[in-house]
């Protein structure tokens, strides 16, 4: 039973049908997590008494670097699935969340610097974390040049899952690396702020608005999909059928 | 197919690359000028203060270093697709990634020895003091040859592609970045007296981790360039 379903999913005809209406069960919650946690981050959590208002950012900024990394796991084995069973669906699921990983990324990057012009006087300071972001980011455009550059959608995929799954295994030690680089080099600085346990009344609302972007994501990855998988298989039969249809 | 043939095949293969870079001496030299090229360029866009070259040194020959070894990658691949063997090697029952190991020792030989060689000089002309050199030419010998492992992957996956130059050097030179760090930085703390050994371990490690996992990588992407 399961694995009939996972095998239907695989075809891209029951997949566009299937994740159509799947997508409202998925897009309205998002929006009422988001709403509910935009509000409590920004009207409803107490003022911090050492950053005043401008430590509300975090309600966008660390869920997007949480997304950033998770993203690239899911690419990554989107990647290894696509290039095991060679399964069209994991393919376009994985360049799919490469585009929205590398949003995230850039996001958490942006913010991150809005936030610490006020904090700590700098747009960008060399820490560990705020580097191993960039690196993150450039792993990501690596991704998305390789794709765009292979003219055939198919070998790119299996091209880009290559890279990705080498990127996993590297992530690990370019983080340590570049931690350990930044501690060898100076010692704590303003950046090591020792965050006392987040209160509850700044939690709630953060976790409201990971779990908003987590939906965002899914609701996202599958549009794109949807998208790329019209394009891949505009010559079929199913296609042409739902196009005339429409 | 037994082991011994494709030991045999490794070293056949080794020698056919070896032969044929030094038919083709020039081409050899020039990762070796742009490396000497790249180390001069930063004395005169910095000035010439010797106390700041030094503090900068090992940095410099180092990031100078990892684009020599960037330049010459894509020739690791690039004759041999162009002329079709590539092919040929992806078809024979040898193991690809033991080819490609051969292929890739044979580049580290033919380009990144001789980084290694010249590095003393680049070190005097930066100023670096002798002991500091010595500690350079270890961490060189210990990660370049991870450049060539790494940066293979990257060059099987942009074979195919008409300008992979500047794509090859997106894919790979975030990868590098955990070299650079531990390498430089052991040169770094050595000058302050203090002791290497975890730099070293680290360095180590990522030989070994590249090494047995990297020519599977490679392998595995010169199937799909080639498909």
């Amino acid at each position: 039973m399961i694995s009939r379903f996972f095998h239907q999913l695989g075809s891209p005809r029951y997949f566009y049908r299937f994740s159509g209406s799947l997508l409202p069960w998925l897009a309205v919650p998002c929006a009422v997590l988001m709403l509910a946690g935009l509000y409590q981050g920004l009207v409803v959590a107490p003022t911090d008494y050492q950053q005043g208002d401008s430590y509300r950012i975090i309600y966008i900024h660390v869920p997007s670097a949480w997304m950033s990394l998770f993203i690239y796991m899911v690419m990554a084995g989107a990647g290894a699935i696509a290039l095991i069973w060679h399964m069209k669906l994991a393919e376009v699921i994985a360049i799919s969340s490469a585009h929205i990983g590398a949003s995230f990324t850039f996001l958490a990057l942006i913010t991150g610097s809005i936030w610490g012009k006020p904090m700590w006087g700098t747009w960008w300071v060399w820490d560990a974390r705020l580097t191993s972001e960039l690196i993150l980011l450039f792993l990501y455009l690596g991704v998305i040049a390789l794709y765009n550059a292979i003219d055939d959608k198919r070998t790119a995929a299996r091209a880009t899952a290559i890279l990705s799954i080498v990127g996993v295994v590297n992530i690990p030690i370019i983080h340590y690396s570049v931690e350990w680089w930044n501690t060898l080099h100076q010692g704590p600085t303003v950046t090591k702020f020792d965050a006392p346990s987040i209160d509850m009344s700044m939690l709630i609302p953060l976790l409201l608005m990971a779990a908003a972007f987590k939906l965002y994501y899914v609701v996202v990855v599958l549009m794109r999909a949807r998208c790329e998988l019209l394009e891949r298989e505009r010559n079929t039969q199913w296609v042409n059928e739902l196009a005339a249809s429409k | 197919m037994n082991s011994a043939s494709s030991s045999a095949a490794f070293v056949l293969l080794l020698r056919r690359d070896l032969i044929l870079a030094f038919r083709r001496r020039s081409e050899m030299l020039n990762p070796l000028l742009f490396f000497v090229l790249v180390t001069a360029l930063f004395p005169l866009g910095i000035g010439a203060n010797p106390v700041l070259l030094k503090a900068i040194a090992q940095g410099v020959i180092w990031v100078a270093a990892l684009l020599a070894s960037l330049l010459s990658l894509d020739a690791v691949f690039r004759s041999d697709f162009d002329d079709g063997s590539l092919e040929q090697y992806l078809l024979s029952s040898h193991p690809v990634s033991v080819l490609v190991l051969a292929k890739v020792l044979a580049h580290w030989l033919i380009t990144g020895l001789p980084l290694l060689i010249i590095a003393p000089l680049l070190g005097v002309l930066l100023d670096l003091p002798w002991d500091s050199i010595k500690i350079l030419m270890l961490t060189l010998a210990l990660g370049t040859p991870v450049l060539s492992l790494i940066g293979s992957i990257g060059v099987a996956l942009t074979v195919g592609l008409r300008r992979g130059g500047m794509i090859l050097s997106l894919l790979v030179l975030p990868l590098y970045i955990p070299v650079l760090i531990f390498a430089a930085n052991a040169v770094e703390t050595a000058a302050a007296g203090l002791p290497i050994t975890a730099h070293l371990s680290m360095l180590v490690g990522l030989l070994v981790l590249a090494l047995s996992l990297s020519p599977l990588a490679t392998a595995a992407a010169l199937r799909v360039s080639l498909s």
